[in-house]
């Protein structure tokens, strides 16, 4: 164990950035084509790529079985897998930069405990029949409304510090966390308890071509706007002072960067449930790849994202077929084992700079 | 760049920290500021580079009011070496370099050729261009300070702002760091710790106790047994005359009114005396 935590890459890769990102880039688009074709029934690559492209170039839908499989079930849950992993990676690198910890993630904040809430309240009283879109909707608020209550505690004269935010979120988090097992061990029905574990822990099942512009929307823009803004996110790590002397206005930056957050954990968690893990992993892998510049580590932190979800997607649906795991449990098994190695390696890291 | 400080204090919670200071720096003029810890030294310095806005007076650059001109511009003047805590994120020397010239950065945070030649020309100075690619938290305390210098040289300043450049250095680069500074042509305001080395590098000595201006003038006027002795309650001994100024410091346990130092009470040779 030891040997092997020694042997993790702590300096940043040798790999030329642009290769690296095209090779990423690459396996992201062969992965939703594979992922596409397995399943229940398998169907081989080259012919989903064929009904993928007679699709995307304007052709008409078909009814052969295969193309109903491909087309209208696997292909968007396959690329919601992608959006809801890359959405929530970077979401994990945008707090940890703005808490300055590199062990946050978009869930410290309260985010998807304030989802669950609105998602069980939705659940237990039934008004989940009032139309398919009640339970993203709810879960959306839960968690906007959850991150309004942190940072207005959180906030003191407008400024928003790390330590602050962290606690703050944290005790939010149990409450919320409070509520949501309360109304679970409250209600009778155990179809409704099933249905709420189930969300706690994430899945994509149901997923179909209406679930996923906003959540695309978002991630992209999201994404886009990041970017443009990677040399300032370097300057805030730095803290208030630094910040402050480099100016810029931390404060300010801060409230944009949660909102935006906010924004995007929100339209993922409401379609996915609460998927744990992913982002706090992925940005910590991006990082020990090209390093914690994040002009560099960003487009790497949304294509890995895409990818590791993706699979732990498939990896959901087909290990206890025709049964389905919840998400949540396939990124824990493999982010825990994952995170644990990080962390030793950091450790190893801290010492030898004392 | 001229630096007045102007009748300026500064409240921090609910506490006067720094009480009508008055201080300029002419430019390209070296003033270091010396005091016992919490005097108000890095208060003062943070007043600068804007990080706390003074309660009342001004601090003006070229006779144009700091708090008046946009943060990104006031920025671009001034450079900071910092006493900074490690993050735990892992930057590389020439990334964090880079982060020098976020004042200068367009809506994009795109990098022009100025930008790099500044950054390529900030580590040339400071003897980093062959660690770029280092991570900063693998480098021995006295590289990590220069990278922290680079960064401030990175932005091109006017002013530079140094809050005790040479804690945690030997006494080479202590000297190192302080000749690279004195040698740029750009105003600078250090606060030190070190008696000779302000003595040595800097044109204008400015003595805070306790928040307040105590002496400023030339080291040889201001740095003298009485003002020494008063301010850091120690007993001093100057050596050099006109030229370069030395000090022998003892701890003075001399207690009016009984009241002594802390580090008095075991020290035999304690004089103890009653103002009755």
């Amino acid at each position: 164990m030891t040997a092997i935590v020694q042997k993790l890459p702590l300096r940043a890769v040798a790999v030329p950035y642009p290769a690296l990102v095209a090779v990423l880039a690459a396996t992201l688009a062969a992965s939703v084509v594979i992922a596409t074709g397995i399943g229940a029934v398998g169907v081989p690559a080259g012919e989903v790529v064929g009904i993928l492209a007679h699709h995307l170039t304007g052709g008409g839908d078909g009814t052969a079985t295969a193309e109903v499989i491909v087309w209208r079930l696997r292909f968007p849950r396959v690329l919601l897998g992608a959006v809801a992993g890359a959405g929530l990676a970077l979401a994990g690198a945008v707090v940890q930069g703005v808490v300055r910890n590199p062990v946050a993630d978009p869930y410290l904040l309260g985010l998807s405990h304030g989802a669950s809430v609105g998602a069980v309240l939705v659940l237990t009283t039934g008004s989940a029949v009032v139309g398919a879109l009640t339970l993203p909707v709810a879960a959306f608020s839960g968690a906007t409304s959850a991150m309004a209550i942190v940072l207005a505690i959180a906030s003191r004269q407008g400024r928003l510090l790390p330590v602050r935010l962290i606690l703050v979120g944290v005790a939010f988090g149990h409450l919320f966390a409070g509520i949501t097992s309360f109304v679970l061990a409250g209600t009778d029905s155990s179809a409704a308890q099933q249905q709420i574990i189930f969300w706690l822990l994430g899945g994509l099942s149901g997923t179909n071509w209406a679930t996923l512009p906003v959540p695309a929307a978002v991630v992209v823009t999201a994404t886009a706007l990041l970017l443009v803004r990677a040399r300032r996110l370097n300057a805030l790590v730095l803290g208030e002072e630094a910040g402050a002397a480099l100016g810029l206005d931390t404060g300010r930056m801060r409230w944009y960067l949660l909102l935006l957050v906010t924004l995007l954990t929100g339209t993922v968690v409401a379609v996915s449930g609460g998927i744990g893990f992913v982002g706090l992993i992925v940005p910590h892998l991006a990082r020990m790849l090209v390093g914690a510049d994040h002009r560099r580590m960003l487009p790497i932190t949304v294509l890995l994202g895409a990818v590791f979800l993706l699979w732990a997607d498939v990896a959901a649906r087909t290990l206890v077929s025709p049964a389905e795991l919840p998400i949540g449990v396939l990124t824990a098994f493999l982010g825990v084992p994952f995170f644990l190695l990080v962390m030793r390696a950091r450790g190893l890291a801290g010492q030898e700079m004392t | 760049m001229r630096l007045d400080i102007d009748s300026v204090s500064i409240m921090l919670g609910g506490r006067e920290v720094i009480d009508d200071v008055s201080l300029t720096v002419p430019s390209g003029r070296f003033a270091a500021l010396v005091g016992p810890n919490g005097s108000g030294k890095s208060t003062l310095l943070r007043a600068v580079y804007r990080a706390h806005r003074p309660h009342a007076g001004t601090v003006r650059l070229d006779d144009r009011d700091l708090w008046s001109i946009p943060t990104a511009h006031a920025a671009r003047s001034v450079g900071v070496l910092m006493q900074e805590q490690h993050t735990g994120f892992e930057f590389t020397v020439a990334e964090t370099v880079a982060l020098g010239r976020t004042p200068h950065l367009g809506f994009f945070d795109r990098f022009t050729r100025t930008d790099r030649a500044a950054i390529a020309e900030a580590l040339d100075r400071t003897g980093l261009t062959r660690y770029a690619r280092r991570r900063v938290g693998e480098l021995s305390g006295g590289e990590r300070q220069r990278v922290l210098l680079a960064r401030a040289l990175a932005g091109e300043p006017r002013l530079l702002v140094l809050d005790e450049p040479t804690n945690h250095l030997d006494v080479r680069h202590q000297l190192d760091i302080l000749e690279l500074v004195r040698d740029l042509e750009v105003t600078v305001l250090a606060a030190l710790h070190s008696l000779d080395l302000a003595a040595t590098y800097a044109d204008t000595v400015a003595v805070l106790r306790a928040g307040r201006l105590v002496a400023q003038g030339p080291a040889a006027d201001v740095l003298t047994p009485v003002t020494i002795g008063e301010v850091f309650e120690v007993d001093a001994t100057v050596y050099g005359d006109g030229g370069r100024l030395q000090f022998a410091l003892r701890p003075r346990c001399v207690c009016p009114d009984r009241r002594c130092h802390w580090s008095c009470r075991h020290r035999t040779e304690t004089v103890l005396t009653d103002a009755r």
